[in-house]
């Protein structure tokens, strides 16, 4: 494709609560066998844009354990591959990324080296596919500056800690309200961007000699008026997780066929692979309308739940409406209900632990291990 | 020039596995699929790489595309390397006498030229045929301690199955005096499992000592020839878990044995996985109305009936009302409504539709071949469909689309066949 790709993967979120503060948000298991990123990452490759570049900051240890070798997403080339940008030390620069466009302009010359015409720019933390492909061609269509990738969400759902964006008849974003304290206005920003590379180093440059640095409130806010800025409506799946709520439901959201057939079919969700056995019930495994992934062992019941990868359930134990992240041992007669339980704990026998359904427990307990 | 490597492997892959019958009617024998996900070759394929063995040639013959796509570059097994790194080998097209690898030691033989490429000290062969975890870098240290031309894996097996195998007789040093093929009256127990490390020099010598001997194999020829030569032979003891697949019951049980508790095949310790392709599927889902039990289920899986005493490839569906017992499901497959399989083995992207029932009936012996289709399994081929409320009996053999009318009376009787598209091998 005539477009380099750019993940945004550096950010945190303190509502995320306890869940981050051992990985990025964009390293969070999803849905079983996935990381958040793996949804990006696929797109990109699944778009035929062969030089990515993921820009990291925050705690990025784990993201780059999973990002250790391109070759899961198809990256391995010799023209383009897979960039990872953490933030470095320069002779002339010496502070971190101060925002999205300063991440963006201190890796400048990633863009500038490049020949490709056009930029997709997308966050790390959206559970999605899109073929962004047919970004650019209704961006050039549109003849737009910058396209947007909006997702208009069910009027149940509060849209306050999304950017929110106004459109005209043709779709053109004339109003944009970054994380508006009130709004009743459904249309949000995904944070995909489809932008020319040349007009992207040029704003970039400008934003910088302002000392502005945040690609959203510095150009998108700030140039919309001059600009032609443009949204895409993507009309398929799409969340974003950087609540734990929000993650906590994107997540359940796969137990619903429709989702999980969505991202099942063609073209695949690329995640590095666990060499992992596959699940094994025992005898008193009850398991209903739940997922379960490789390397389980489950003696217990389970239900309404999403059961990561490696994860020991013991006997007689009641797991319910939980998520249960990777390489977790249960102890017996366990019983854990609107629960996340973090990855690599180990929950001791008899435990109970009760959420509810507005205020899910996150549960981080690192019992010592018995391993038969 | 390419760097030296001291121990190359050889992993013959060419079997067809007939007393598998249909089940490798399209593929080779190490290429058919095991334990939820795995192929049988991705055992030996393992054992490479956890034992630091990067150097495997894979002997290919018998229908390899399954094989070779399989493989690939070898990126499961960390096989994709700049030197070394897993080769495929078919046999190949030469000036004057082309031929076919007309046994194990005559395939090795026509690839001598890898193996010189290699320069290596010792040549480990192995058979993809065989389910085991076991180091071969131990056994490496073995031959080298006991300074061997040739070092055999051995394993202990019951005195009076002794004579289904290839016996060595060994001294207290476990130097190899005496072997004896399939003897009546086995003087030994220690059977032979195809396993051997070679010094390079005395393997290169004895395969080209012996190249015009017809149908050259290791047991029969190669192994008599170096000891009669005196070559310093020693067996290898080996008493970890290592089954022959050969045949439907063998492969049968070898499957059933990973669904007990604590089985004696363990696939989730952390110390010696087990690497095979896995396409990303994502986890499987059970419905609210599934019930599974004592089973191992491959990813991708879309669960709503019931499943007991099973292993499941990646991929299957089971729809509501379905019922699975004692049965082997291979990836891709779809059962249908209110289907009840009872000790089957149905094989990849199969369909069996509604109401169907597998594996009823009284005891009838085979009438395509009762050597291979015993054991009172139903066996369904690869890419078959078996059309909707048809009964199916036992130690019977299904391959191709099959449709009602094949049925007489919508039932095919213990001991019946039918084979369809293409033909019967």
């Amino acid at each position: 494709m005539r477009a380099i790709g750019i993940i945004l993967a550096g950010g945190n979120n303190k509502m995320m609560r306890e869940l981050t503060s051992k990985r990025a948000i964009s390293a969070m298991p999803m849905a079983g066998i996935y990381r958040t990123i793996d949804f990006a990452l696929s797109n990109m490759s699944n778009s035929h844009i062969g030089k990515v570049a993921v820009i990291t900051q925050y705690n990025a240890r784990s993201l780059n354990e999973h990002l250790n070798s391109s070759k899961w997403w198809n990256f391995g080339r010799k023209q383009g591959g897979l960039f990872v940008f953490n933030p470095t030390v320069t002779s002339e620069n010496s502070v971190w990324y101060r925002g999205t466009a300063d991440a963006l302009y201190q890796n400048l010359n990633f863009l500038t080296s490049s020949h490709e015409p056009y930029v997709v720019i997308a966050s790390g933390d959206g559970v999605y596919k899109l073929d962004y492909a047919k970004v650019l061609e209704y961006h050039i269509e549109k003849k737009a500056d910058i396209t947007v990738v909006t997702k208009d969400l069910d009027p149940s759902e509060d849209t306050t800690r999304f950017g929110v964006v106004k459109l005209d008849d043709d779709n053109r974003i004339i109003d944009y309200d970054e994380k508006p304290v009130v709004t009743d206005i459904k249309t949000v920003s995904t944070g995909i961007y489809v932008i020319r590379r040349r007009l992207l180093i040029e704003l970039l440059q400008k934003a910088n000699d302002e000392d502005r640095y945040d690609f959203v409130k510095d150009i998108l806010i700030r140039y919309k008026a001059i600009k032609n800025i443009y949204a895409y409506k993507m009309t398929d799946y799409w969340a974003n997780i950087s609540t734990a709520e929000a993650y906590y439901k994107a997540n359940m959201d796969f137990l619903k066929k429709d989702v999980r057939q969505f991202f099942k079919s063609a073209p695949d969700i690329y995640t590095k692979v666990d060499d992992l056995a596959p699940a094994k019930y025992n005898p008193g495994a009850n398991v209903r309308n739940s997922l379960v992934s490789s390397g389980c062992i489950i003696n217990g019941s389970v239900e309404d739940s999403i059961i990561f990868k490696k994860v020991y359930i013991g006997n007689n134990c009641h797991i319910k409406n939980c998520l249960v992240l990777n390489d977790v041992h249960i102890g017996d007669n366990t019983y854990l209900e609107n629960c996340i339980v973090e990855s690599r704990c180990t929950i001791s026998e008899n435990s109970r632990r009760v959420g509810t359904d507005g205020n899910i427990e996150i549960v981080v307990e690192k019992s010592p291990r018995y391993t038969i | 020039m390419l760097r030296k490597k001291t121990c190359v492997a050889m992993l013959l892959a060419g079997g067809q596995g007939s007393r598998l019958g249909i089940l490798t009617k399209e593929v080779a024998k190490p290429a058919v699929p095991y334990g939820g996900k795995y192929r049988i070759i991705d055992f030996p394929l393992s054992n490479c790489t956890n034992s630091g063995i990067d150097t495997v040639g894979v002997l290919t013959q018998y229908r390899p595309l399954r094989l070779n796509a399989h493989i690939g570059i070898g990126i499961p097994w960390d096989l994709d390397r700049n030197v070394g790194g897993v080769t495929v080998l078919p046999p190949y097209e030469r000036s004057g006498s082309s031929q076919w690898y007309t046994g194990t030691a005559n395939a090795i033989y026509q690839n001598l030229e890898y193996m010189e490429m290699y320069n290596p000290e010792y040549v480990l062969i192995l058979s993809g045929d065989h389910i085991y975890k076991m180091d071969y870098e131990i056994m490496l240290d073995y031959h080298k301690a006991n300074n061997a031309d040739v070092t055999i894996a051995a394993m202990p097996v019951p005195i009076e199955e002794a004579s289904r195998f290839g016996v060595v007789i060994t001294d207290d040093n476990n130097r190899i005096t005496d072997f004896e093929e399939k003897p009546a009256h086995p003087r030994s127990n220690l059977a032979s499992m195809g396993i051997y490390i070679f010094t390079w020099k005395v393997l290169k010598e004895a395969l080209i000592a012996m190249k015009d001997q017809k149908g050259c194999d290791f047991g029969k020829h190669i192994i008599p020839y170096c000891h009669e030569k005196k070559q310093r032979l020693f067996a290898y003891e080996f008493n970890g878990y290592w089954k022959d697949v050969g045949t439907l019951g063998s492969y049968w049980e070898a499957n059933m044995e990973l669904i007990d508790i604590v089985p004696v095949f363990n696939l989730y310790e952390e110390l010696w996985k087990i690497y095979t392709t896995s396409d990303c599927q994502p986890p499987q889902y059970v419905a609210s109305n599934a019930v599974i039990e004592r089973s191992i289920i491959g990813t991708g899986c879309d669960l709503y009936g019931n499943v007991k005493n099973s292993v499941l490839g990646c991929d299957v569906t089971v729809e509501e009302g379905a019922v699975i017992e004692d049965s082997i499901i291979m990836r891709g497959a779809v059962i249908k409504k209110g289907a009840h399989i009872h000790k089957s083995i149905v094989a990849e992207r199969t369909v069996i539709g509604e109401n169907v029932e597998l594996g009823i009936g009284e005891f009838a012996p085979s009438q395509l071949d009762p050597k291979v289709y015993a054991f009172d399994l139903v066996t369904v081929a690869e890419n078959s469909v078996i059309p909707d409320n048809v009964k199916v009996g036992k130690n019977t053999a299904i391959s191709g689309i099959t449709v009602a009318s094949d049925y007489e009376g919508g039932m095919l009787p213990s001991g019946g066949y039918i084979i369809k598209a293409g033909e019967e091998r």
